[in-house]
C-alpha cells in the first residue's frame, strides 16, 4: 500500500518519520463529569415538596445507590442539584458556610429569596469555568407559600411553582405541565392537596426510572412546611 | 542606536531591550481569565453540550412613539432544543425609570443589568440626581467591551426616561451601542421587524402602539421555533414605566387574530384536508 510522503508526514511532529515522533489525536481531559439523576420540586400554598433520586452514575457505571441530591440550607429552603456531584458538594459547602455567616451577622436565617440571589451570584462568579450543576432552590417565602427557583449552569434564575432538572428532565417536566397546570387537558382537574401532588411526584419518578438509565434506585422526598421538614424514601427500579 | 520597534514605543530611548526580558507594559486589566477554553462537557444523547446550552432564542422589540417607548417581549427560554421555561421575564426592571430587555444568555443579561441597577443607585445617592439613559447604556457598553471575545452573549435594549425625554438604546456583547427608534432583537427579530416596519408611525396612540407590539411578537412566535410563551408589554413615559400586559398567551392571540380575519386558525384555510 503506497502512502504519499506528505500524507504520512502529517502524522509526525517533526519531519523525521521515526517512531518517537508519532502523534495521535487524544481526547482532551475534561474536568466535567455528568453524574446525572433527576430532581424536581413543587410549591403549593403552605408547603414545598422536593424530590430527588439517589443514584449516582458515571457513564454506564453506578457509583452509588445512596447518594442524596438534596441539601437543606435553612429551615425554609432546600437545594436540589443534578449534574456533577463534586460541584454540588462544593456549591453546598459554600452556601452552608455563607448562610451560617449570614445567620451570625443578622441573627436571623436568610429568606428563600436571599438564598436564591446568593446562589445566582455564586454561579455567575464562575461564568468562565462553570459549576456543572443544574439547581433547583425550593422554599417557603415570607407568606409560607412554596416556590421553586430554577437555575441554569451559570446562574440565571426564575421563580416558578414547579421545576425539574437532570437527565430525566425532558421526560418528567411534560408530565408535570399536564398534571399541575392542566396544559393540553380536556377536563382540567388541578390537584389541590399535598397527597395528590405527592402521588404525582412518585408517578413521575417511576416513569423517569423506566425510561432513563441514570434515574432509579430510590427517591428521596423532603416536605418543607412552616412546622418543619418531613423526609420520605421510596424505592425505585434498581436496574 | 534608538530602537524604533513599535512594540517598545515610549520606552525605546530609556530601555535597552535584552533577549531575556519580556516587556509587559500598559496591559489593560484583563477580564476574568478564561481558564478552561473548551468547555466540552460530556457529550449528551441529543448531541448537545449541556454546559454551553445557556438559554438562547427569543424575540424582543422596542420602539419610540409620541407617548414614550413601548417594549414587548416573548417569554420562551430554550436550552438547545429543550424548552427550559415558557414563563421567563425578559424585561428586567432596573429601577423605576429604566428597563432592560434580555436576549442571548439569560444569566449574562440578568447579572449585568442587575450590576447596572446597582451602579445607577450608587450614582443617584452620591450625586443627588438620576443617571441619564445615555450614561447608563454607555456604562454597560464599557463593561461589555472589556469582556469582548470572552464568550458573553447579550443583545439587550436599555430604555428609560430622564430629564431629556424617553430614549432607547441597543447594547451588544461586541460593545455596540446604538440609539434608535425601532429595535428588535433575537432569533424572531426578522419577523417582528416585518410587522413593525409595516405599521409604525411616530404619531401612534398608546393603544395602537400596544396593539402593534403584541402583533409583532405574536407573528415572531408564530414563525420562530425559539420564541413563544406569553407576550409581556411595558410602556415607558415621562413618569417612569408601566407594565401594560403581564402575560398574554400567544396561543390565545393566534385564534383571536384568526377570528378577526374571519378564519378558524387551524392551518387548513383552503380546506385541502392536509391532515
Amino acid at each position: 500500500m503506497y502512502i504519499p510522503m506528505n500524507e504520512m508526514l502529517k502524522h509526525f511532529k517533526q519531519d523525521v518519520p521515526t517512531m518517537a515522533n508519532i502523534t495521535h489525536k487524544s481526547e482532551q481531559w475534561s474536568p466535567y463529569h455528568d453524574n446525572s439523576g433527576t430532581v424536581l420540586a413543587v410549591g403549593i400554598p403552605g408547603a414545598v415538596i422536593v424530590a430527588g433520586d439517589t443514584r449516582l452514575s458515571n457513564g454506564y457505571n453506578i457509583m452509588s445507590r445512596d447518594a442524596t441530591k438534596l441539601s437543606q440550607l435553612t429551615d425554609k429552603c432546600v437545594l436540589a442539584t443534578a449534574g456533577q456531584y463534586a460541584d454540588f458538594i462544593a456549591l453546598r459547602k459554600f452556601l452552608q458556610q455563607r448562610l451560617q455567616l449570614y445567620e451570625f451577622q443578622n441573627e436571623v436565617q436568610a429568606s428563600t429569596e436571599t438564598v436564591a440571589h446568593l446562589l445566582s451570584r455564586e454561579l455567575y462568579s464562575r461564568r468562565f469555568f462553570p459549576y456543572y450543576t443544574f439547581n433547583l432552590l425550593a422554599g417557603l417565602d415570607e407568606n409560607n407559600h412554596g416556590f421553586v427557583y430554577g437555575y441554569d449552569a451559570i446562574g440565571s434564575y426564575d421563580k416558578m411553582t414547579y421545576g425539574v432538572q437532570g437527565s430525566g428532565q425532558e421526560l418528567v417536566v411534560a408530565v408535570l405541565d399536564n398534571q399541575l397546570k392542566g396544559y393540553n387537558k380536556i377536563n382540567k382537574t388541578i390537584p389541590q392537596t399535598r397527597e395528590e401532588i405527592l402521588d404525582i411526584i412518585l408517578d413521575c419518578f417511576s416513569c423517569a426510572a423506566e425510561r432513563d438509565i441514570h434515574t432509579g434506585d430510590n427517591v428521596e422526598i423532603l416536605i418543607i412546611t412552616s412546622a418543619g421538614t418531613e423526609r420520605l424514601i421510596k424505592p425505585l427500579r434498581k436496574d | 542606536m534608538i530602537d524604533f520597534d513599535p512594540s517598545s514605543f515610549g520606552l525605546a530611548h530609556t530601555y535597552q531591550k535584552e533577549d531575556k526580558d519580556e516587556i509587559n507594559t500598559l496591559a489593560l486589566p484583563s477580564a476574568p481569565q478564561v481558564i478552561y477554553k473548551s468547555l466540552n462537557g460530556p457529550t449528551q444523547i441529543n448531541g448537545g453540550n449541556k454546559l454551553n446550552n445557556f438559554k438562547h432564542g427569543t424575540t424582543t422589540l422596542g420602539f419610540v412613539f409620541k407617548e414614550g417607548i413601548l417594549l414587548a417581549v416573548d417569554s420562551r427560554a430554550s436550552m438547545g432544543s429543550f424548552l427550559s421555561s415558557e414563563q421567563v421575564r425578559k424585561v428586567i426592571e432596573i429601577n423605576e425609570y429604566l428597563l432592560g430587555t434580555m436576549a442571548g444568555g439569560a444569566a449574562d443579561c440578568q447579572y449585568w443589568l442587575a450590576y447596572l441597577a446597582n451602579h445607577c443607585r450608587t450614582y443617584e445617592l452620591k450625586n443627588g440626581s438620576k443617571l441619564s439613559v445615555a450614561a447608563a447604556s454607555k456604562f454597560l457598553q464599557g463593561i461589555l467591551i472589556g469582556y469582548r471575545n470572552s464568550g458573553l452573549s447579550m443583545g439587550c435594549m436599555i430604555a428609560g426616561t430622564d430629564t431629556t425625554g424617553q430614549h432607547l438604546y441597543y447594547i451588544d456583547n461586541d460593545g455596540m451601542r446604538l440609539k434608535g427608534d425601532i429595535f428588535s432583537v433575537g432569533s424572531g427579530s426578522t419577523y417582528a421587524y416585518g410587522v413593525l416596519d409595516n405599521h409604525y408611525k411616530y404619531e401612534m396612540s398608546l393603544n395602537e402602539a400596544v396593539e402593534l407590539g403584541i402583533r409583532a411578537i405574536y407573528h415572531a412566535t408564530h414563525r420562530d421555533t425559539a420564541s413563544g410563551g406569553v407576550v409581556r408589554v411595558y410602556h415607558i413615559h415621562q413618569n417612569g414605566w408601566t407594565k401594560v400586559h403581564d402575560g398574554i398567551d400567544v396561543v390565545d392571540l393566534h385564534y383571536q387574530f384568526a377570528q378577526q380575519k374571519g378564519l378558524v386558525g387551524d392551518g387548513d384555510e383552503a380546506k385541502q384536508r392536509l391532515f
